[in-house]
């Protein structure tokens, strides 16, 4: 590159220069030794662009699935008269039918069909299809390397996760049903098996399931950690990463973090369950005896999970968070604004995602005192995220906004933060949390703040890398639909649950016709129901406009469909080993050159003019 | 037939839409595709507007029709002399919030609208500006400040346990798979020990029958409170977790298998104070069973109730046990009535260790003097 000649030669320039910058100098065709067949092309692959899509198709089919099941329960709540006979070929014997004839779905199906959705939703598509999606398309694209720093780890953090994927999907055909006992798996219901049927052989694929799928987790970021620490490319400092590659960074490191902590908790519960020790476990009377364990404590095991658990929706919504901010920028034709804020922002949620854990359990029974210090640390989160808020708003502000499906979905993603933010606010101060735990407004928080939201961010990846993906546009208008309907859908289906929450209607129950206080809201159920039925329709055509685009979609012409001046759209619009013909680009400036001097973008690889000043400086 | 009909409308439906993103996309491809972008940023920057607009009205709206199930508003306030405080802490929350999450909102949409990409328009180079960004972060911090010390400080009165001079009844509540058991103390104001191997039977908590204080305790079918007592509910699981959850008083508490945990509050408006309350509002004037219209209408039907509200097996929504709120003589009058458990269920029985013998206290002389309910100290954890 010419740029190299503009500056004074150092040690390191001499060593590039006499060596090659990047592994291997030679040219990279499509079709070499890593991708000669079939197998090693497309299933066994190695390289971190077929990787990314795996991720993206597997975790489509989860979504779809664990969607599905959302749909199923739904029904039994706002339809609870309705017979769910034509259910019957689907769910076998889970629809009992009473002798008027009239199919009912089967409490512990009810039960097993909420645990799931729980668990597809948070480990399988929001966290392998999201962060294991983006993460492997953008790292090595965005930092300019050839491929992740090891394509073997890569390829078997995607095959650790299908096979955590057929088992968990295998335990939807156990007799004894699936784990039932919600996706946090409190023991002792998950400890013991007398409890309830889903914590016989469901509970213990579950288990296995998930380990697998941590260790899916460790091998993937261990991957990302270190291809963004080591291979980027010359010139391409951390100040000058995008934001995106910054929350996948800090994703990674959370999880490496704090995976860990879930399998040890996850160890000692299989102990328990298989082995006679007491970890989580005293003074028991079930099932007609009383249990010899003594001196266990079930809320050791919420601490292990929350210690993830906690994390694990940052792990989430971080990656999210910098799919927005990437797409906003880019879309807005504008810098993001306040960089170094953003990034600061993004390390300053990753540190206190650390310490705030306990807020999921002021009500277990743990010392009041000890819950202060979770409040204050818990409402801090709420300053970084109200600075990112805000620089997005602030990035839309002067700007040239093309309103295309992915910026509608980051400007979606906005709404979505901000509206689940704020209630988090009322679920983080422990006092209105004293009525308002485990009722809907929980529900419809952490949906609206880490599920929609999520989603919405995954949106705004799918539809703006969908070129680079596939060499070809999805459709706009299809792509338009999607986002207005899911938009109103969405809020219709979690908007009025914040009412139930705060009339104190508890989450995870089968039937509210026991209760006085809980039945009269039968129409908002309703309601409800229809709305998500709707929303589940909607994201039916994102799938047909996906699998459509990938061969029929509008073709590609330009290397830069965006217009973008990140790295990835500087490579070509076919795929190939290693990403770059010839060499990697070196990088001159921030990513954000947007209507810069006049000029619309200037890619990262243009260097500085005489006497310009790289704008991520300060 | 019906199933194969929907399934047949969505995949119509699936097709209609492919073939309407096809066809704009050729019209763009004939209008020209900087203008098709153009009309289309327009036409979405709109209906961003309206969206905003419909969404903050759908906002006011449905909180104006909820109204009276927020915390702290119409019928809704605690019945529960902590409650209140609690109810204070959801208002300030729910004013400062309202009023970040309009401003937001406005910005948001009315940004999107006014800087929409249009025919010659250009984007301004904004990279960062301190002073605001200072701003925005020391105000949230202020904020949140100031709702930290206003929550904590209403948590921790709250969540405090009761003193040895202040004058409490104790009272057990056991969880399990799929109720709950209420003991009271009985006249001696003292709950019997207990062990969980004792569990079976008639014994269904495993009340230990060598302790003389179990022979008065009693174990009503609902929770008899009376009106202005603080009250210490004893918090018990005897199989999995489960919650104590009274929502009309602001309490919850989790109940853990080998960890007794409590929670302290007093009843301030008995059920029927309560009822006369919900009657002046119209939605409480309706029948409580829509199937039965010349029924009791919901404020005559209201009862305080206990739930369970932490996951715990397939019965879980099952768990009610009906609470009554009482003037303080009704309650020495009920409490009277009741009978020992120890009496009633297991004396002369196979499980009464006492059998054929004298009883060192007789719990029939104990009982006529229902004035010492009240405990003077925990002297004694019962297990």
């Amino acid at each position: 590159m010419s740029a190299i000649a503009n500056h004074p030669e150092t040690h390191e320039d001499i060593l590039i220069r006499e060596q090659g910058y990047d592994d291997h100098f030679h040219e990279h065709h499509h079709g070499d030794k890593y991708q000669s067949n079939f197998i090693t092309k497309y299933i066994f692959s190695q390289d971190h662009k077929m990787i990314s899509k795996q991720f993206l198709i597997t975790g489509m089919i989860w979504a779809i699935i664990g969607a599905g099941m959302s749909i199923i329960f739904r029904l039994q709540l706002g339809f609870p008269e309705e017979s769910l006979l034509w259910l019957k070929p689907l769910l076998g014997k889970w629809i009992t039918v009473n002798s008027e004839g009239i199919g009912k779905l089967a409490p512990e199906f009810y039960y097993a069909l909420v645990t799931m959705h729980g668990t597809i939703i948070v480990f399988f598509v929001l966290t392998a299809g999201l962060s294991g999606t983006f993460s492997n398309l953008l790292i090595p694209l965005q930092i300019g390397a050839r491929d992740m720093a090891s394509g073997f780890l890569n390829m078997l953090s995607y095959w650790f996760f299908f096979l955590s994927s057929i088992i968990m999907f295998y335990s939807l055909f156990l007799s004894t049903g699936p784990f039932s006992g919600g996706w946090t798996a409190y023991p002792p219901l998950s400890a013991l098996p007398q409890a309830s049927d889903g914590s016989k052989t469901g509970m213990t694929l579950w288990l296995v399931s998930l380990t697998f799928f941590v260790v899916s987790v460790l091998l993937g970021g261990i991957n990302y950690i270190t291809t963004v620490l080591n291979l980027r490319t010359k010139g391409m400092t951390m100040w000058r990463m995008p934001l995106t590659i910054w929350a996948f960074f800090v994703t990674a490191i959370l999880g490496l973090l704090s995976f860990p902590v879930l399998v040890s908790g996850f160890l000692l519960l299989m102990f328990d369950r298989g082995m006679g020790t007491s970890f989580y476990l005293s003074e028991i009377f079930v099932d007609g005896k009383a249990l010899e364990n003594v001196g266990g404590s079930p809320i050791l095991f919420q601490h292990l999970f929350w210690f993830l658990g906690h994390p694990e929706v940052y792990i989430i919504i971080l990656p999210a968070m910098g799919l927005v901010s990437e797409v906003l920028s880019v879309h807005t034709r504008k810098p993001i604004f306040g960089y170094k804020a953003m990034v600061f922002s993004i390390l300053a949620i990753g540190f206190l995602s650390f310490i705030v854990w306990a807020h999921h359990m002021f009500m277990a029974g743990v010392n009041p005192f000890l819950s202060n210090f979770f409040v204050v640390f818990t409402l801090i989160i709420a300053v970084p995220s109200a600075v990112k808020v805000f620089n997005w708003i602030a990035t839309i502000y002067g700007g040239n906004v093309r309103l295309n499906a992915p910026s509608l979905f980051a400007i979606g993603f906005v709404s979505m933060f901000i509206s689940g933010g704020l209630t988090g606010i009322f679920l983080g101060n422990s006092a209105i949390d004293i009525q308002m735990h485990d009722t809907y407004f929980v529900v419809a928080h952490f949906h609206i703040v880490m599920g929609v939201a999520a989603f919405f961010g995954m949106f705004a990846g799918v539809y703006h890398w969908f070129p680079k993906l596939y060499g070809r546009f999805m459709n706009e208008t299809l792509g338009k639909i999607h986002f207005w309907g899911t938009l109103i859908g969405a809020y219709a289906i979690f908007w009025p649950m914040h009412y139930l929450g705060m009339a104190g209607v508890p989450r995870r129950y089968y039937t509210f016709d026991n209760f006085e206080t809980f039945k009269h809201f039968s129409s908002l159920n309703q309601f409800i129901t229809i709305a998500a039925a709707l929303v589940f329709l909607i994201q039916l055509l994102f799938v047909v406009n996906f699998f459509y685009s990938i061969w029929k979609g509008k073709k590609v012409t330009s290397r830069n469909p965006w217009e973008s001046s990140t790295l990835e759209w500087t490579t070509p619009i076919e795929h190939i080993h290693g990403n770059w013909p010839g060499n990697i680009p070196s990088v001159h400036r921030w990513p954000y050159d947007y209507a810069k001097d006049g000029k619309d973008f200037i890619s990262q690889v243009e260097p500085l003019g005489v006497g310009e000043e790289d704008s991520g400086s300060h | 037939m019906t199933t194969l009909i929907v399934v047949l409308c969505i995949i119509l439906a699936g097709i209609v839409f492919v073939q309407i993103g096809k066809l704009t996309e050729l019209t763009a491809k004939i209008r020209g595709e900087k203008n098709a972008e153009y009309a289309s940023n327009y036409w979405n920057s709109i209906l961003g507007v309206i969206f905003m607009i419909c969404f903050l009205l759908y906002c006011v709206w449905s909180a104006y029709d909820m109204k009276n199930y927020f915390l702290g508003f119409g019928p809704h306030t605690s019945a529960s002399a902590h409650g209140s405080s609690l109810d204070s802490v959801f208002k300030i929350t729910l004013f400062f919030t309202g009023i970040v999450f309009i401003i937001t909102h406005v910005l948001l949409f009315w940004f999107t609208y006014k800087f929409h990409g249009r025919e010659g328009s250009k984007a301004k180079f904004i990279s960062h500006d301190n002073k605001l960004e200072v701003i925005w972060t020391a105000v949230p911090a202020i904020v949140m400040t100031f709702l930290v010390v206003g929550g904590l400080n209403a948590w921790n009165k709250v969540m405090a346990d009761v003193k040895p001079d202040d004058k409490a009844i104790e009272i057990e509540a056991t969880a399990y798979q799929f109720a709950w058991t209420l003991r009271y103390p009985g006249p001696d104001g003292l709950l019997g020990t207990k062990n969980y191997k004792l569990i079976g039977g008639a014994n269904d908590i495993g009340q230990d029958w060598t302790d003389p204080k179990n022979y008065d305790d009693i174990k009503p079918d609902k929770l008899v409170l009376p009106v202005g007592q603080k009250v210490r509910i004893r918090i018990v699981a005897r199989d999995v977790l489960h919650n104590f959850y009274l929502p009309q008083f602001r309490v919850k508490m989790d109940a853990v298998p080998g960890m007794p945990t409590y929670f302290v509050f007093t009843p301030t408006k008995t059920t029927e104070e309560y009822r006369a309350e919900l009657k002046k509002y119209p939605e409480y004037n309706e029948p409580a069973d829509p199937k039965d219209p010349n029924g009791k209408k919901r404020w005559e039907a209201f009862e305080y109730e206990l739930a369970c509200a932490e996951l715990c097996g397939n019965g879980h929504f099952s768990m009610r046990r009906e609470v009554k709120i009482v003037s303080q003589e009704e309650y020495n009058k009920w409490l009277s009535e009741q009978k020992s458990f120890y009496l009633t269920s297991i004396r002369n029985t196979v499980d009464d260790p006492n059998k054929g013998k004298k009883l060192a206290i007789d719990p029939i002389e104990v009982a006529k003097d229902t004035t010492k309910v009240i405990i003077e100290e925990k002297k004694e954890e019962g297990k």
